[in-house]
């Protein structure tokens, strides 16, 4: 497979080789919990193969700065969503456990168009959609098209704003 | 500490008791798969309590997070099958 | 004190569990009990084994923080799982062709099979 983008970046041995292992390397030794030579050699042997076979389309094809600079602020993104998958939670809790549920929901189909332009954080906007309980996305297409399924009113009118936001932050830069 | 765990499972079960109406009664297929992936969540965290409550957690650790994995393959592939057999649900087609 | 924080957390998580249980069973067709069903069980999933997490790694020896981190491994494997699990159900459905439940202007109930 030959890529226009950064041909240094994804050949065999480059950056994306490199962080495929180490983040293999790590898991391995989280879930194994044995550190003597021997398990950790097999531990290297798998984690090379997994990155011989797999390692070239890993990090997206920028320059190394760039790749560590996006996982920050991906990292900075998470907590927020977690919070807002917590109020949205409890929102939709509330709404199971009401006697007149039925006169308070009101499922609807939502669409828009997102003003994001690159893949992955297509990719991250309908899975952060999904994830906050009350709006789940049905369709979202590569050029931006999003089809939104809602419960009620008040998860359907915080579509896209502040999400759309702060994953447009994560990439800008 | 061991009390709480036992009440936690038990009660566990009993939530898995509720979505198991669903799996049965489900009208359409996807009912039914929705009813299993909700017993499959509650299974996780049932399994770590187990682990709790038997003193075992570094075993049981393990069967959860492999069951966990399992849950959402048999999820994507149950669903990545059933998409195909078109007029299996009582509703007209339509075109989407 | 670590023992009050833990059947907090565990009695939190329990009560999403009870939400998602009885949102399956009240919702009114496939694709509104998947708000409940899919979300739900992960914020509960999260609660209870943050607070077994919690509790284990108490325990303050190597193994048991590996055992801590391995749990909070398995809320990450579950976040990153669940929007693919329940987009594959949606897609399923409007694959198969079903309509989603729509309300009418006075709160009538709308036949599935309209």
């Amino acid at each position: 497979m030959t890529h226009p983008v950064a041909p240094g970046i994804r050949s065999r041995f480059g950056l994306s080789f490199w962080l495929t292992f180490i983040i293999c390397m790590i898991t391995w030794l989280v879930l194994s919990g044995m550190f003597d030579l021997f398990h950790t050699g097999l531990g290297a042997l798998s984690s090379f193969g997994v990155a011989w076979i797999n390692g070239h389309n890993f990090a997206p094809g920028a320059g190394l700065g760039r790749t560590l600079g996006q996982w920050a602020r991906f990292a900075a993104y998470v907590p927020w969503l977690v919070w807002q998958i917590w109020r949205a939670s409890l929102h939709v809790l509330i709404l199971t456990f009401d006697p007149r549920m039925m006169r308070r929901i009101n499922p609807r189909i939502v669409s828009f168009k997102s003003r994001l332009n690159n893949e992955m954080g297509l990719f991250i906007l309908a899975n952060s959609i999904t994830l906050t309980p009350g709006t789940i996305t049905v369709f979202a297409s590569v050029f931006g098209r999003f089809t939104v399924h809602t419960i009620d009113d008040a998860s359907a009118e915080g579509l896209p704003g502040k999400m759309e936001e702060r994953v447009a932050r994560i990439f800008e830069a | 500490m061991d009390t709480v765990f036992l009440a936690a499972a038990i009660f566990l079960a009993l939530m898995m008791g509720l979505s198991l109406y669903r799996a049965i009664a489900g009208p359409t297929v996807l009912d039914r798969l929705i009813g299993v992936n909700a017993i499959g969540s509650k299974t996780t965290a049932l399994l770590v309590l187990i682990g709790l409550i038997y003193h075992r957690v570094d075993m049981f650790v393990d069967i959860a997070l492999a069951y966990a994995a399992l849950n959402f393959i048999a999820v994507l592939a149950a669903s990545r099958y059933f998409q195909k057999k078109k007029g299996l649900y009582d509703q007209p087609h339509r075109g989407s | 004190m670590m023992a009050v924080l833990t059947t907090l957390l565990l009695t939190g998580g329990l009560i999403f569990f009870l939400g998602g249980a009885v949102g399956i069973l009240r919702f009114p067709d496939f694709y509104a009990r998947l708000h409940p069903a899919g979300k739900l069980d992960t914020m509960g999933l999260l609660l209870t084994l943050g607070a077994m997490a919690l509790y284990t790694a108490a325990g303050g020896r190597l193994g048991d923080w590996l055992t801590a981190i391995k749990i909070l491994l398995i809320v990450a494997l579950v976040f990153i799982t669940s929007p693919t699990a329940t987009h594959a159900i949606v897609d399923a459905g409007v694959r198969a062709g079903l309509s989603p439940w729509m309300r009418e202007d006075e709160g009538t109930e709308h036949d599935l099979a309209a």
